[in-house]
């Protein structure tokens, strides 16, 4: 696989792979161009001496990064947006003058929704690549199987989804919220707002969606006044049948249903409800409600809108908040691959949260005036990125991950969402949360 | 049925009402039929090529995916080309998904199963491998993302006989397609010449050849019509799933226990297996979970297995 670049992941037609095969080969000969013409405007004030003590594949005109994500097998589904963002991030800060006036060029290797092969990768690209950072992973599997490795070569991972916390190490830059980030405040609301007393909580089958649904319901139990869980299910990843499921929710009569269903499986449990005559409007003519952390723009696309509209989810990122930074960041990414989605991208919670990684990267770098994985790390702590586009954020002194907003939008017909309530402080990341254990 | 009175007795005994359970009861009863068509339309295929040929085809899954896409293709180009058609596109789908997948089955009879017939162990390995450049290739051309075919208003929804019971139509359509397909199987394995064929084949197949019947010709026949099945099936399964590259791989096991479990070579027997394996399921997760469902019908049919071998319907077939 060679240094400058590899091929984007395609999707779309055979016409459509065509064209974006060209458009790869075009990036190839402009990263070529540019290693040759670029000179460092601000070498002298940063030599390579300096700013790179430790053997990293760092010159005066370039810096290398990894980037480790699933482009095969079944997680490329939710992976694909990861790696797009984090390509337009790099582009625009290479188009402003990189970092430290070198130019980032990215080795991306592809974990293949394996966790060996995330390993092996991860080995890989910190011992013979000698990355500067990496911008990778997905499924806390991933994270958990890279992380060790991480820690002992002394890299740094900026890990972009949403996740079950209890982890917090100074190799990792936690760009996604951790669990209490995005399940307490949505479950105040909806007993706040929406006088929510019984809650029905489903998930699939593993860590993430159980330890959500863990701390949801000690939330419920202990801190909601009368409120109560009527319903626990998990079904297995990618299970497709929810009949029977659903007859016991449609028998529960639960003020909430919470779902942290995810992947292929959300299609069938969405399609599914609708056959059942459960829907946003059926709902909310009972005073009732479906609240989500597991359904993005990105997969209601798969969905289809007409399975989910009037259902509510709680993230902090939705493609149509309004301010500023993000429609800058929105049409910047549906020009950057317009030739594969016509300007008509989803961009989910992750997939910003993913964009992120490279600018809180270079923030770093700046104010360590070192690319020095030790130095990167113990400068984290208090990192501001003011045109994110979910709005400002910034890492936690302590734990390294970010201080952010949770959201709730209700899911419409053309497959967006309204943004109807906001945290109206930033969240503080609590990984170890007491008493939710 | 006794199954239905506990489940009466059981709610009546938690403080519902009578109106509720019946609506329950009757939905609970409606998804146990979809549960048994879904796992019928996925095992018809492959008892027709596991049970008539013995041939392991671990691509039958990628088979019912090729169905889903080619699904998926053309409710794309009603919707991009002709947005008037998309209402009645769906039964033109599953006749396109049969001679799609059909088309891919006989051409891989012709290139790798036909070599095979004596090593049936082999068949395995070849067609495992198969299946995965088969999930590449869908993941090239059509995307890693899930993907879900448009459908038509009226397969959308569910409709109420009276108040309380939603029966959805998707199901419905499922149960019907899956009823239609059984049928002409059925009918063309044991009321057609074609059939005849097949099943003297399967027999014995020197003295079918002996007779003039071409074995060759019915080999690749059997198989491209159990991968044209699965097609068929895939096509189906669009209404109440999604499709991803590698959703084949979800159903191959499911697949192969309902075909294991009735007794290889019998439909009869692939029939009784899913409807008993589907009622069960459905039982039991409605009572217990998801997951705890799951271990208990393994369970159950790991030891039947054990007792009895051949299945529930035992093949008459000449060793």
């Amino acid at each position: 696989m060679s240094i400058t670049t590899t091929s984007t992941p395609r999707t779309g037609m055979l016409s459509r792979v065509l064209r974006s095969i060209a458009a790869t080969c075009a990036v190839i000969g402009s990263a070529a161009a540019m290693e040759d013409g670029w000179a460092n405007p601000v070498l002298d004030k940063f030599p390579t001496a300096t700013v790179n003590t430790t053997g990293l594949a760092t010159g005066d005109h370039w810096v290398t990064v990894g980037q480790l994500h699933s482009v095969t097998g079944t997680m490329a589904i939710s992976e694909t947006g990861s790696v797009e963002a984090e390509r337009l991030a790099i582009k625009q800060i290479n188009d402003m003058g990189g970092v430290l006036g070198r130019k980032i060029k990215i080795v991306q290797e592809d974990g293949a929704s394996d966790w060996p092969t995330f390993a092996e990768k991860a080995k890989k690209l910190l011992i013979k690549d000698k990355v500067g950072t990496v911008f990778g992973c997905w499924t806390s599997a991933s994270r958990k199987a890279v992380l060790p490795i991480f820690e002992k070569e002394n890299g740094m991972l900026y890990y972009p989804t949403f996740y079950e916390g209890l982890e917090a190490s100074k190799n990792v830059i936690y760009t996604g919220q951790e669990a209490t980030q995005q399940i307490l405040w949505g479950l105040d609301w909806a007993h706040k707002e929406k006088g929510a007393k019984t809650f029905f909580l489903i998930g699939s089958d593993y860590i993430w969606p159980r330890t959500s649904n863990k701390i949801a319901r000690i939330h419920i139990e202990k801190k909601l006044q009368g409120c109560k869980v009527v319903g626990e299910e998990y079904y297995p990843l990618g299970h497709t049948n929810f009949n029977s499921l659903i007859n016991k929710v449609k028998l529960a009569k639960p003020d909430v249903i919470y779902s942290v269903v995810v992947g292929g499986s959300n299609v069938a449990w969405y399609k599914q409800l609708k056959a059942a005559g459960i829907t946003g409007a059926s709902l909310e003519k009972d005073k009732r409600l479906l609240l989500t952390i597991s359904t993005t723009e990105d997969e209601v696309r798969g969905i289809g809108g007409e399975n989910v509209e009037g259902f509510f989810a709680c993230m902090k990122y939705f493609q149509s908040l309004p301010n500023e930074n993000n429609i800058k960041f929105v049409a910047a990414f549906n020009e950057m691959y317009k030739d594969k989605y016509s300007g008509k991208a989803s961009i989910g919670d992750v997939t910003q949260a993913a964009y992120l990684g490279p600018w809180l990267w270079k923030a770093t770098v700046e104010k360590a005036g070192s690319f020095d994985i030790s130095k990167i790390s113990a400068a984290s702590g208090g990192i501001e990125y003011k045109e994110a586009p979910e709005g400002y954020v910034r890492i936690h002194d302590k734990n390294n991950h970010l201080w952010s907003k949770a959201r709730l939008g209700k899911m419409r017909l053309d497959g967006q969402f309204d943004v109807i309530a906001e945290s109206p402080e930033l969240i503080e990341p609590n990984p170890y949360p007491e008493g939710y254990k | 049925m006794t199954a239905k009175i506990t489940l009466i007795l059981l709610l009546a005994g938690l403080g519902y009402s009578w109106e509720e359970i019946k609506g329950i009861a009757i939905m609970q009863g409606f998804a146990g039929l979809n549960l048994f068509a879904i796992f019928l339309l996925m095992a018809l295929g492959l008892s027709v090529i596991f049970g008539q040929m013995k041939v392991i085809n671990m691509a039958h899954g990628e088979f019912m995916t090729m169905g889903a896409y080619t699904t998926v293709l053309l409710s794309w180009l009603c919707e991009t080309h002709a947005p008037g058609l998309l209402t009645w596109y769906f039964p033109v789908a599953m006749v396109a998904a049969f001679f799609v997948a059909g088309a891919v089955g006989f051409l891989t009879e012709w290139a790798i199963i036909r070599h095979l017939y004596k090593r049936p162990l082999d068949t395995l390995l070849a067609t495992w491998g198969l299946s995965m450049i088969f999930q590449e290739a869908f993941r090239q051309i059509a995307g890693a993302r899930e993907t879900s075919a448009t459908m038509p208003e009226w397969l959308m929804g569910s409709f109420q006989p009276f108040e309380g019971v939603d029966i959805p139509i998707n199901g419905v359509f499922l149960l019907s397609a899956c009823l239609v397909l059984t049928g002409l199987v059925v009918a063309n394995l044991y009321y057609t010449r074609t059939g005849l064929r097949v099943r003297a084949t399967v027999l014995n197949r020197d003295m079918a050849g002996a007779v003039g019947i071409n074995t060759t010709m019915t080999d690749r026949m059997t198989f491209a019509l159990g991968c044209g099945i699965a097609g068929v099936a895939g096509c189906a399964f669009t209404t109440v799933g999604s499709i991803s590259p590698s959703a084949g791989g979800l159903y191959i096991v499911d697949t192969f226990m309902v075909v294991v479990f009735g007794g290889a070579g019998s439909i009869v027997g692939t029939i009784l297996a899913a409807f008993g394996i589907a009622q069960a399921q459905s039982v039991l997760e409605f009572f217990l979970s998801g997951v705890l469902a799951k271990v208990f019908v393994l369970g159950a049919v790991v030891v039947i297995l054990m007792i009895r071998p051949q299945g529930l319907i035992a093949s008459k077939i000449r060793k």
